[in-house]
């Protein structure tokens, strides 16, 4: 194998036998083992970073498993199975990206890789359906967490009230919305300037941004089919008196906050938490006229705002990782539409590849941990 | 190879990759491992001195009992101080210091190869770290400044009004950029080495440095989530750490120390395989019990992740938890001990010269010995209540940090000088500088230990009259040694612009970078290299024309040496 004699140089011949070796490098194989073994030790780096965020939840879970079992049901588990289908999908399409590669069959290989980029922003459109429900019914991070059943009306006369959606939703869609029209913009100038490969990587960009946007339709569709418009139906009969208090009126949670100071004390009156809370959920039970009493700011419903403080920084992280592995996608899905790989140089797509599935597998665990506790 | 081509090769060569492109972009974007490595070692050095400075502010202020001294801080400012001296020297001067510049420079060479694995990730390590340093000095310009202590504690870094989400922001960039390097290093390691290169042939630093490698990738991912956590905390009250929110406040000890504890070992195991080196070469001895110091290195790795709860005794983490931890921390001293014994024993019999790096070197067995003793008082549970949170850890900790890593770096800095820039120091001076920092290091901490021990509590901003002639002696020291460093410094600084010449192996070193002409080629190697043990100095034989010391292979050929293939061409 002839070995490059600059970096610099490499890439303008694209049929030298050595195109893609780095000087430093005196062979294929050595560059490929180098870049395998990097890959490796990174996703043990990420699978590290996520284990603070599986510690705290361990934790949290163990002294107050009661929280964990009543909060769960606020999570819309078809949502969240359709999701695992969609990476899972991806996961899929991304092993044959992989193995076109190392064929050197580009044309195939760019086709696989888009499908999986689709899923990907899929799984993001679902995802921001999902906050954005949530954030209408006042479940927000532990400090802000203000629960009321039911839905935000939009304002009259908005795009998210003439759309029947969230406001939020509109909110978060917002930038996806501007690289869908940049993307097609793009374009259309690529195709007039005469550059090809551009505007064919932009449609492909387009086709992806389009993604998300399937993913808030299916995501829109699954809540009213699921949920009819309204959360209770996804709470469970045995919730109703929880929900009792937390419907109750909202002012008290800030006045609530000072209440907290043993909560300082440690691990010790954490236990002690828990049977404050038992009582809490007794009292409702036995009086039916708790609203009549006015707001109660049981802690109960604050420790609930924990699991979705943990819910929260862990899909979202993890949705980070979407996003930054779809700008992975990106540039191989260019590096496809350029035919860079061949039976001898397909290092990138495996490499992404295997990033590919530890998101995928990280959500594996996710699914369950959040959704499905019983 | 004819008598030119051994000339050009390891006298001083027309080419090199100082110069072989000039001007700021050929530094500011080169993925040439040498010159990153010097950019890191310009700026470990520049993060020494601003540390360095904050601490002679501090040690001034420290002069009289109630605050009268020379420099006059109010409580605010001396916390600020002391925060800022802890922060920037362990996440931007110490972590970097000895892997990701004298590593970067010297890794590869021992290796026999051309670069790093990743050349890109390691300039992006570098931009990393000075993004990452930038962040931490914001929260001085934040208006603020950040007065936690270097470790975060919560629940008082989610109260305080000062810039903690600056710098640990700071501090997240600064680990992702460890754990660049160290991730390069594990690749180049296992991937590069050279043809016949096992990896019983790789250099103690090598071990070392692989060692460390394995902690930066396992353990600083957890910081990361660690400060993202705080972060949000600070800024949404997630409720995981804020008791305030039902949070946990130990839990922030638990997952800070997870890392902060190996991280320790970050900044020492690249110094104790420096050491390897220095010892062996300047006794001129094969190192004593090689496989014994490479897997100390290894263990010492392991261990380490499993003590992080001594940091915690007082804590009121459990007591069996406590007792645990505190055996634990016990077995950490096996290891060690082992590398002392060895460089001991390689000692023995040695024909040892006192040039500036093995007076560095001498300095570094005695003061990380002082230091390596002094943690067995506080892993002890009894002791370490009576001497928790003071000036006793403070000493202690410096030992090992500053009479260790730093007294190695200056060391490895000195005995790799001539091969980066070519050219050799003043060794009388070097020898002093390092008599000055010696004297100066152990005038400054050693009373420390006597008032930590009489109960003087760390972090206070003033404090009972009795200890005040210690906290004097503290200071003259602290000045001292800051005047070493400066004239160490100056001694190199000198060196490589107006020092003499020097052949490619001055010091009659076996590893594979002395193979190279000082300074090396851009390449690193013109030649192929001849693998040798790295501690096998009877190889090296003297060449009266050079003056300088050449593998016998490469001297007097008993066959011709292989040409390179594709000489490099610029």
């Amino acid at each position: 194998m002839a070995v490059a004699d600059s970096h610099d140089t490499a890439h303008d011949d694209h049929h030298d036998h050595g195109e893609f070796i780095a000087h430093h490098f005196d062979s294929a194989e050595q560059q490929f083992d180098s870049g395998k073994l990097g890959i490796w030790i990174f996703l043990v780096t990420e699978v590290l970073f996520f284990s603070g965020l599986f510690v705290a939840y361990t934790l949290w879970r163990n002294h107050h498993p009661e929280v964990f079992e009543q909060a769960h049901v606020f999570l819309n588990k078809y949502l969240g199975g359709m999701n695992t289908i969609v990476l899972l999908f991806s996961s899929l399409t991304m092993a044959l990206a992989v193995r076109s590669a190392q064929l050197g069959k580009n044309k195939q290989c760019s086709l696989y890789l888009l499908i999986t980029m689709v899923c990907a922003s899929m799984f993001l459109g679902v995802k921001a359906v999902e906050y954005s429900h949530k954030w209408d019914m006042g479940i927000f991070v532990r400090s802000a967490f203000d629960f009321h059943a039911g839905h935000h009306a939009a304002e009259p006369g908005t795009l998210a009230a003439s759309l029947g959606v969230s406001p939020y939703l509109i909110k978060l869609s917002f930038i996806p919305a501007i690289l869908l029209v940049g993307c097609i913009v793009a374009s259309v100038i690529g195709k007039m300037t005469e550059k090809p490969l551009l505007s064919k990587f932009l449609v492909g960009m387009a086709v992806t941004v389009g993604g998300y946007f399937l993913g808030v339709v299916v995501g829109q569709v699954f809540v009213a089919a699921t949920e009819g418009g309204s959360h209770a139906s996804v709470v469970s009969p045995t919730e109703p008196l929880m929900l009792h208090a937390m419907t109750s009126e909202d002012g008290d949670h800030q006045a609530g906050d000072g209440e907290e100071h043993d909560h300082a004390e440690g691990e010790k009156h954490d236990h002690a938490d828990g049977e404050i809370h038992e009582t809490h959920h007794n009292e409702h039970h036995d009086d039916a006229h708790a609203m009549d009493h006015g707001p109660d700011p049981s802690k109960f419903d604050r420790d609930i705002g924990t699991f979705f403080s943990i819910y929260y920084c862990m899909t979202g992280l993890h949705a980070i990782h979407i996003i930054g592995g779809i700008i992975a996608l990106a540039w191989l899905y260019w590096r496809s539409l350029a035919a860079h790989w061949r039976p001898d140089y397909f290092g990138p797509v495996d490499f992404v590849g295997l990033y590919w599935h530890l998101v995928d597998l990280i959500w594996i665990y996710l699914f369950p941990l959040l959704y499905l506790i019983e | 190879m004819s008598s030119e081509a051994i000339r050009n090769t390891f006298g001083t060569p027309e080419t090199h990759f100082l110069n072989h492109e000039k001007g700021w972009k050929s530094w500011a974007f080169t993925l040439d491992h040498k010159r990153i490595g010097i950019m890191y070692l310009i700026g470990v050095n520049v993060a020494l001195i601003m540390a360095g400075i904050f601490a002679l502010v501090l040690r001034s202020h420290l002069w009289s009992f109630d605050g009268t001294g020379p420099v006059k801080l109010s409580n605010e400012m001396y916390n600020q101080m002391f925060t800022l001296h802890g922060a920037v020297m362990v996440f931007s001067f110490i972590i970097p210091s000895v892997p990701a510049a004298l590593g970067n420079i010297v890794l590869p060479m021992m290796l026999g190869a051309k670069d790093v694995a990743f050349p890109r990730m390691n300039l992006a390590s570098f931009y990393l770290w000075i993004a990452g340093t930038g962040c931490l000095l914001a929260a001085i310009l934040s208006g603020n400044g950040l007065d936690t202590g270097w470790t975060f504690y919560t629940p008082y870094s989610i109260e305080t009004e000062t810039g903690v989400i600056y710098a640990t922001f700071g501090a997240f960039i600064l680990g992702f950029s460890s754990i660049f390097t160290g991730l390069n290093f594990l690749v180049t390691v296992n991937t590069m080495r050279a043809k016949g290169q096992t990896w019983f042939k790789l250099p103690l630093f090598l071990w070392s440095l692989y060692a460390t490698s394995i902690i930066q990738v396992l353990a600083t991912p957890v910081l990361g989530i660690t400060l993202l956590m705080l972060i949000a905390e600070k800024t949404m009250h997630i409720g995981i750490f804020d008791p305030k929110y039902g949070g946990d406040p130990v839990l922030f000890q638990h997952f800070f120390w997870f890392y902060s504890h190996p991280a320790v070992y970050i900044m020492i195991l690249p110094a104790m395989g420096v050491i390897s080196e220095l010892i062996s070469v300047y006794s001129q001895k094969k190192i004593f019990g090689y496989s014994f110091i490479a897997f100390s290195s290894i263990a010492i790795a392991l261990l380490g992740f499993l003590v992080w709860g001594h940091h915690m005794f007082t804590s009121g983490q459990s007591q069996v938890v406590t007792l645990i931890f505190s055996a634990i921390t016990f077995t950490v001293a096996i290891p060690s001990a082992v590398k002392v014994f060895n460089w001991l024993a390689t000692l023995y019999k040695g024909s040892i010269l006192l040039s500036t790096p093995m007076c560095y070197a001498l300095s570094f067995i005695f003061l990380f010995g002082i230091g390596g003793l002094t943690g067995l008082f506080l892993g002890a549970l009894s002791t370490d209540i009576h001497l928790h949170d003071t000036y006793f850890v403070v000493a202690h900790f410096h030992f090992v940090m500053v009479g260790g890593t730093l007294t190695a770096l200056l060391g490895g800095v000195f005995h790799w000088w001539p091969k980066i820039f070519g050219r050799m120091y003043n060794d009388t001076l070097g020898r002093i500088s390092c008599f000055l920092v010696f004297t100066g290091f152990n005038l400054t901490f050693f009373p420390q230990f006597v008032m930590g021990a009489r109960g003087m509590p760390r972090r206070y901003a003033t404090y009972d009259p009795e200890f005040q002639i210690f906290h004097q002696y503290s200071t003259i020291g602290a000045f001292v040694l800051g005047f070493g460093i400066v004239m160490a410094y100056s001694v190199l600084l000198y060196a490589a612009f107006k020092g003499p010449r020097c052949g490619s192996n001055p010091f009659r070193a076996a590893s594979l970078e002395w193979q190279s002409s000082s300074p090396p080629d851009f390449h690193n190697f013109t030649h192929k290299v001849v693998m040798t043990d790295p501690y096998d100095f009877d190889t090296q034989v003297y060449d009266e024309e050079l003056d300088t010391y050449v593998h016998r292979e490469l001297a007097q050929p008993t066959k011709p040496v292989e040409a390179d293939p594709q000489p490099a061409t610029h």
